[in-house]
């Protein structure tokens, strides 16, 4: 299991076309990806589900990346965020 | 003949006879013992079905208005495909034993329900995309097909447009989109926008099929429509459309252009913008820099202080898309009507002459010092000048200064770049119009907000509609105002401008660059009519 923190930069938060993205990117793993923002969670290929953490500019998400190509992903999840969300 | 009220989401005229788009909701009927086997296999075909059709959409919307406007249906296939959407229909299908139909009508408003309870109208906004992902599947399962093809080029009268179907439409067969409900930030609305096709919304009667081959006049400059109009009135909006048309290729023209008077002045014809993204249209609309970039929007609708970091991505993101072309960052100019929760300002009897802008920030130095160490970081990504709102007393500048030079020491201390910035300030209280001579010898620029300062040079309440017609940036001591601004900036060697909406005015422009002005910043929406304006003016005469 690996765990990467972020802060959303992208100054309009998770809206609809950053989670699309994300959900799509997260789809490409072998992995699950858990989304946490405080004590509320959602699973990284549920697009409403994220959407629905109302996470805004400023925020810090929680990802948990579990499964057979968890170090790969997590590296690529890393990156992915930083330019995107 | 009959004359009907609404709001104009985009400007523009039209003439021509009306298409009802009938798309009233339907009634969906609960059934329930239903065969689970055969409504599963209804609800997987519409499915399939509304997925072709989106697919369609996306491509359509892609070649004639771009990628951005396409993603909005990007967004409603994934919804498609979203599994606690899906989960929720096969749920009331296999255990439940209900009519597809009617569990995805269901299912969708659990969902629009849940994006409604958010305290965010973005994500409230969302609910009507669901929503819509809902209908075309139930449509789809029903098999009512959407009927929105037509010969001539008509005017699209609907109940509500969703954006779905708003794209749907052939755009060079619509001439204008009427509808009674919506909201000017909705997706349809930037779609209506991003067509470029005259809409008016909340018209103020009942839209239904008796409308369907009347003759109208869509006037979306006014926000009206004339039903049966008369032969001289379709005769005077036609015209007037050809004019416009002529107008907008003639002022397309001046795409690339310079803003410089007949005698060879250049005037820095700027923009205001109050968010990131609007760097996208200042840079579409050909506008040569930004005169004022609102800062407010980082510190509100959240529940507290946006950290130095988050300021320092939102500066860079603009600095860095501009390129060269200045970029003047108002520090924050909250209190008064502008109001966030965490800020803690107790309730005034007067917020306007109360506490805000730059006395808030010199009272918390440190969260003014966070956001001038952000802005002096983002500073090597472009051209920034950084302008302080609301300044009545040489004090106050002189201040501001010392904190801006604090935080350059520390910057150098911790071996963090910066660029020497200029810094100007906001002159829009009739102290600083009495002080600007001082002011001048202070600072290297102003700019007029002259919103404010109407408000406070007339004693006229910009939120008092009883007042409202008294409130006029061209009132005479206004413009005496602003000729003795430029005077006592020139008399010191610096350059003013004017960043209130009084800049947009284009009816104006002359007679303000007459009285000297170096600078308009304006909305950027009208760059090419004003810059019209600034290249026939003559200031030698």
């Amino acid at each position: 299991m690996v765990e990467i923190k972020h802060i959303i930069n992208d100054p309009a938060g998770i809206h609809a076309r950053p989670s699309t993205k994300l959900v799509k990117e997260i789809g490409t793993y072998e992995s699950t990806v858990m989304i946490s923002k405080g004590d509320k969670k959602a699973e990284g290929k549920k697009l409403i589900a994220i959407m629905s953490l109302g996470a805004k500019c400023g925020d810090e998400l929680t990802f948990t990346i579990e499964g057979a190509d968890e170090a790969e992903a997590s590296e690529k999840l890393k990156a992915f965020l930083s330019e995107n969300i | 003949m009959k004359h009907i009220n609404g709001k104009s989401i985009n400007k523009g005229v039209a003439v021509g006879k009306i298409f009802f788009f009938n798309n009233a909701k339907i009634e969906i009927e609960r059934k329930e013992n239903c065969n689970s086997e055969e409504e599963l296999q209804k609800f997987n075909d519409a499915k399939a079905k509304a997925y072709d059709q989106l697919s369609a959409l996306y491509e359509k919307l892609l070649s004639s208005v771009g990628e951005e406007e396409a993603g909005i249906i990007e967004v409603q296939q994934m919804f498609l495909e979203d599994e606690d959407y899906n989960d929720a229909v096969l749920n009331a299908i296999n255990n439940e034993k209900l009519n597809a139909e009617y569990a995805v009508e269901q299912a969708g408003e659990t969902i629009a329900n849940i994006f409604l309870s958010m305290d965010d109208v973005y994500m409230q906004g969302r609910a009507s995309d669901i929503r819509d992902i809902s209908t075309r599947i139930y449509r789809n399962i029903l098999g009512i097909e959407d009927n929105v093809d037509f010969d001539e080029p008509m005017i699209v009268v609907a109940e509500d447009l969703t954006p779905s179907e708003t794209s749907a439409f052939n755009k060079d067969k619509i001439l204008a989109f009427v509808t009674k409900l919506g909201t000017d930030t909705s997706h349809t609305a930037i779609l209506a926008r991003n067509m470029d096709i005259p809409s008016i919304i909340n018209v103020d009667i009942d839209v239904d099929d008796s409308l369907s081959n009347q003759m109208a006049i869509v006037d979306a400059i006014d926000g009206t429509m004339i039903l049966n109009p008369t032969d001289e009135q379709v005769a005077k909006y036609t015209q007037l459309q050809k004019e416009l048309e002529e107008e907008k290729s003639k002022l397309g023209e001046l795409v690339g252009k310079e803003d410089v008077t007949l005698d060879g002045k250049k005037i820095k014809l700027y923009s205001n913008i109050g968010r990131v993204e609007d760097v996208e249209d200042v840079l579409a609309n050909d506008s040569k820099g930004i005169g004022l970039f609102r800062s407010e929007f980082l510190y509100m609708g959240r529940d507290n202080y946006p950290t130095e970091d988050e300021q320092f991505e939102a500066y860079k993101a603009v600095l860095s898309k501009m390129g060269d072309k200045p970029v003047i960052i108002r520090t924050l100019d909250i209190g008064a009507d502008k109001k966030a929760d965490y800020f803690n300002i107790e309730e005034e009897e007067n917020p306007a002459l109360g506490y805000r802008a730059i006395r808030i920030c010199l009272d918390r130095p440190e969260m003014f010092k966070t956001q001038l160490r952000a802005l002096y970081r983002a500073s090597v990504y472009g051209n920034l000048l950084i302008m302080f709102p609301m300044i009545i007393s040489v004090e106050e500048i002189k201040k501001c200064k010392e904190i801006a030079k604090e935080v350059r020491e520390e910057l150098k201390a911790e071996g963090i770049d910066f660029k020497e910035v200029s810094l100007g300030i906001m002159i829009e209280t009739p102290a600083s119009v009495m002080l600007s001579d001082a002011l001048a010898k202070e600072v290297d620029f102003f700019s007029v907000g002259t919103n404010d300062l109407t408000q406070y040079t007339l004693a006229v309440d910009r939120q008092n509609k009883v007042i409202a017609d008294m409130f006029s940036a061209k009132h005479p001591a206004v413009l005496t105002a602003l000729q003795m601004i430029v005077d006592n900036a020139h008399k010191n060697g610096i350059w003013a401008g004017i960043c209130g909406e009084l800049a947009s005015d284009s009816t104006i422009t002359k007679e303000l660059l007459k009285m000297g002005y170096d600078e308009l910043s304006i909305s950027s929406a009208k760059t090419l009519e004003v810059r019209k304006e600034i290249r026939e003016t003559d200031l030698s005469k």
